[in-house]
Parts: structure tokens; C-alpha cells; sequence
């Protein structure tokens, strides 16, 4: 911002007419159906225009309700229940993010202009979690290799380092004696898997600006990974040469790699990673489904790791 | 209930009844067996969140360490000084079981769906897994000892030392817990720190014993 110039109200701090036409709703709504409805309605959750994917599976989307209550997001808490319930005086907009490192163009991006010049695609992946259970997530947002032609990686940059947001004051889990990982949260990709196409930072899903406990405003997906390498709420990410530290690999090198592609032949240590069970199916007595190597994405992405020894580099 | 003919001792207490503490028995196997019966009910209405399952699995899980770690605090709690519950200790100890087994049974059934090659291979190959199945088959013995018939037949003594396998079970299961978790997350650690300090209650006394037996001694 320059000097003397008058500060530009962001287009993220002005509510969207639907959002205040929503909040009509809700104050009709306290009489009709009571605090409940108000609860689980989303505080910030905004209509977004997509496009549709060929990259979307044709699985059945997992229940909204479940994807936005059963979360791993340690910053708002260790329960999969906490996030949903830690995560309303999270505040996701006005936003950027720091992009540097081994870039031509480096600087700070406001959620605006990372936005402005993308069409957001509506990217319907599987998740599968590290701990043996899986979704179907219609997320909505835009290929992470669009972002980074953007700034011009230079030829030294072999990996991308992503940092999540530090802030005690809104997010619990990073306040008190209890703190289950370093922060800031960190995770990493090789550039060529950052550059596949596969690859997003969703702003989105089901078709409405992220839930905070999904990672609002901004996350990335990479569904032929565990969940965990998908980080949330990211400030900065930073191209360099040398493969980057992870939160789990920082926590238990022994149990956490770097890559992290779902595999059913390489077991965690402590549990088989042979099975999932997918959210949302059949209660009580769901089955399990065997898990897919590279989550059924292998078409797409075995390719960059021909020659590699996934037992070794997991 | 029929009187002792021989024997009579120290756990003559644990299974001499009167009328009060038998209505107080009966209310806690009832009151005890009520969050499985709303875990199952729930369970079964859809009410257990995204993954119904795993729910299920640990709050019977919790439940059978509750009871546990109760059944561990009734000896600390009359040693200083504050009631003697050691009527009731039985059927926490039962309840304990009660809910082990139910946990067991949620793995076996819904979580792995019978599938006992996988079963197997997870009792050997994951140790979270090994150490709660071992924990588990600890307390069978005690469990189906938990009568008066078997006190009888068994003898206080060899009875009681049987019974100090809970401790090892105990154990086992806040370990069991830890595991199976990522990261540190504070529930299981204050489960077992709980267990750890009930543990180290035991271990103090015998310590004490022995120091004043070897005093005497000398």
C-alpha cells in the first residue's frame, strides 16, 4: 500500500449479498427451528461458481454433514469433533500468502489476487486418511501449478514448502500445555508433484467458500496422498532445492515419510493400511473396502515415481 | 448366599453380604451397563457422528478403563483413610470386563467384519493391537474367578495373587491406548498417568513392607 493512499476496502471484507441475505435467514430461522440450524450453518460460507472436472470421480459424495464435523485438524484440537466445535472464532478473510523462495516473482498475494484470474473447478477426490478411514469430497478450487507458473519457479527449485497460519488466539489447539505437534503446521511436495494437475488449493466444497475446520481460506489437495499432506489455511509457500521438513515427519520420522502416497502394501507401523472404511456408508455395519495403491489415482501419478522404491521412499 | 464353612480371612469381606450393599451391587451392575446400552442405541438410530464405528469402539474402549481405573483406586482410597468400597469391587471389576469384551467384540464384528485372516495378522503384526488383546486375555481368568465359588476353590491367598493381574492388564491398556493414537493427545495420557499413579501406589506399599519385613529381620 502506498503512502497517502487511502486504504482499499477488500472484496473479502465486504459480506456477499447472499451471505447478509443469509443472515436474514438465520434470525427468521432462531424462531422457526431453533439454535441447531444456526450452529451448523457455516459462519462465513459463501456461494462459489465451478466448472466441472474430467478429474472427478463419479463415487458418492460424503454427507456435507460429515465432511464439515469429522475433521484432523490439530490446530483446532486432537478430536476428529473438535475442529467443527473450536473453529467459529477462526477468521479467514482478509487473507494472503507469502509466496518466495526460488521464484522469479516472489511476494504477498491476497486471497484476491490468487483468485482473480482462475476458474474454479469443481474437483470431486477421494480422501483417504492415514488412520484407515475415507471420503468423497466435491471440493471447489483450482490447480496448484496455475499459481505457481505465476510466479515463475526458477530451475534450482525442486521442492514446494507449505507453512499453516499461527495464531494462539484464534485456533486452541496452539494455545496451552497440551501441544500435540510443532507449529506452524508444515507439509512439502516434489515441484513435479505440485505442477500435476491433480494437484489443487481449494477455496471451496460442495460448492460454498471452505468451512474454518476444513482449512479455510485456502488448503491443498493431492488425493493420491494421505489427508495429512493436504495442509489448511496456508500463509506461505516457499520453492527451494532441498526436500522440506513435514509436521509428522518432524513428530515420528519412523512413521511419517516424506511422500506419503496412500499405498495398501506399505503398512503404517502400527496399523495396516491394507483397508478403509469409507464415512458415511452403512453406519454401524459398513464394511471395509480394500484401499487403492496411490488411492486409485495410479493412472495419473505412477508415472513420477517409476523407479523409485515406494517401501523405502514412503 | 451360603456362609463360609472354613477359611474365614481377609476377603471374607469381599463376599459377606447384607442387604444394603447387595441393592447397592445390583444398582451399580444396572447403572454400570446403562452407557452400553445408549452406546448400542445410539449406535443404532444413526446418532454416533461421521464414523460410528470407531465410536463405538472407543467409548466401550474408555468405558472398560473407567472401570478399571476404579476398581484400581478402592484399596489406595481405604489405606487413606477414606471409605471401604471393597464390597463393590467386584462388580466394578465385572463391569470392566463387561465393557472389554463389548470393545472386543466391536473390533472383531464391525470393525473388521469377521475377517479373521486380518484379524490374526493384526494381533501378531500391530503391537497396539497385540497389547490389547493381551490385556484382554488377562482378564478372563479373573473374570470367570470373580465368584464366590472360585474364591473358595482357589483359597484367599492364590486367589488374590491371581487377582494382581489387573495390574499388568491396566497397564497394558493405557499403553494400548497411547498407541493408538497420532501424535500425544492429552486423553490417553491422562489415563494413563491415572494408572501409572494407582501402579506406583501399589508398588509403594510393597516397597514399604518389605523394608519394615527386612527391618524386623535384622
Amino acid at each position: 500500500m502506498l503512502i497517502g493512499k487511502k486504504p482499499n476496502i477488500l472484496p473479502s471484507e465486504i459480506t456477499p449479498r447472499d451471505i447478509y441475505l443469509g443472515r436474514r435467514e438465520v434470525l427468521a430461522g432462531i424462531g422457526a427451528a431453533g439454535i441447531g440450524t444456526i450452529m451448523s450453518r457455516p459462519a462465513a460460507a459463501a456461494k462459489l461458481t465451478s466448472v466441472k472436472s474430467p478429474l472427478s470421480t463419479t463415487e458418492t459424495a460424503t454427507p456435507l454433514k460429515d465432511v464439515s464435523t469429522y475433521n484432523n485438524y490439530y490446530e483446532f484440537g486432537t478430536d476428529k469433533s473438535d475442529p467443527a466445535q473450536a473453529a467459529g472464532n477462526f477468521k479467514p478473510t482478509p487473507w494472503s500468502v507469502e509466496i518466495g523462495g526460488m521464484v522469479a516473482k516472489p511476494g504477498t498475494l491476497t486471497l484476491e489476487d490468487i483468485m482473480k484470474p482462475v476458474t474454479l473447478e469443481e474437483r470431486i477426490y477421494r480422501m483417504r486418511c492415514v488412520e484407515g478411514w475415507s471420503m468423497v469430497i466435491p471440493w471447489n478450487g483450482f490447480a496448484l501449478a496455475e499459481l505457481l507458473k505465476r510466479v515463475e519457479p526458477l530451475g534450482s527449485a525442486k521442492f514446494v514448502a507449505f507453512e499453516t497460519v499461527v495464531r494462539p488466539a484464534e485456533m486452541p489447539g496452539q494455545r496451552g500445555s497440551f501441544q500435540p505437534l510443532p507449529w506452524p503446521y508444515r507439509e512439502g511436495l516434489r515441484l513435479d508433484e505440485a505442477m500435476h494437475p491433480l494437484t489443487i488449493l481449494a477455496t471451496g466444497l460442495y460448492g460454498e467458500t471452505l468451512p474454518n475446520q476444513n482449512g479455510a481460506p485456502l488448503r491443498l489437495v493431492v488425493p493420491w496422498k494421505y489427508g495429512f499432506k493436504g495442509i489448511k489455511s496456508i500463509v506461505r509457500i516457499t520453492l527451494v532445492d532441498k526436500m522440506p521438513e513435514t509436521s509428522w515427519q518432524l513428530q515420528n520420522k519412523n512413521e511419517y515419510g516424506f511422500y506419503s502416497n496412500v499405498n495398501p502394501d506399505v503398512d503404517h507401523p502400527r496399523w495396516s493400511q491394507a483397508t478403509e472404511r469409507r464415512i458415511g456408508e452403512g453406519g454401524l455395519l459398513a464394511k471395509r473396502r480394500p484401499t487403492l495403491k496411490f488411492n486409485g489415482y495410479a493412472d495419473q501419478v505412477a508415472s513420477l515415481y517409476a523407479g523409485m522404491d515406494l517401501k523405502a521412499s514412503y | 448366599m451360603k456362609e463360609p464353612s472354613a477359611e474365614r480371612g481377609w476377603h471374607e469381606r469381599a463376599w459377606q453380604t447384607a442387604s444394603k450393599p447387595d441393592t447397592i451391587r445390583r444398582a451399580i451392575y444396572i447403572i454400570g451397563a446403562l452407557p452400553a446400552a445408549w452406546v448400542f442405541y445410539r449406535g443404532f438410530t444413526d446418532q454416533l457422528g461421521a464414523d460410528p464405528i470407531r465410536t463405538l469402539e472407543k467409548t466401550l474402549g474408555i468405558w472398560a478403563l473407567r472401570f478399571l481405573v476404579v476398581g484400581l483406586t478402592i484399596t489406595p482410597l481405604k489405606r487413606l483413610g477414606g471409605p471401604n468400597w471393597v464390597r463393590y469391587r467386584r462388580a466394578i471389576g465385572l463391569l470392566a470386563f463387561f465393557y472389554a469384551a463389548l470393545h472386543l467384540y466391536a473390533y472383531l464384528w464391525f470393525d473388521q467384519n469377521l475377517d479373521f485372516a486380518a484379524i490374526w495378522k493384526d494381533i501378531l503384526k500391530r503391537p497396539y493391537v497385540t497389547i490389547g488383546f493381551a490385556a484382554f486375555v488377562i482378564l478372563v481368568p479373573l473374570a470367570i474367578t470373580s465368584n464366590n465359588s472360585m474364591i473358595r476353590k482357589l483359597g484367599g491367598p492364590n486367589w488374590n495373587r491371581l487377582h494382581k493381574g489387573v495390574y499388568a492388564a491396566c497397564a497394558l491398556a493405557a499403553i494400548h491406548f497411547i498407541m493408538l493414537r497420532k501424535a500425544w493427545p492429552p486423553e490417553p495420557l491422562i489415563y494413563a498417568g491415572l494408572i501409572t499413579i494407582l501402579l506406583a501406589f501399589r508398588l509403594y506399599v510393597y516397597l514399604q513392607k518389605r523394608t519394615q519385613r527386612a527391618r524386623r529381620a535384622a
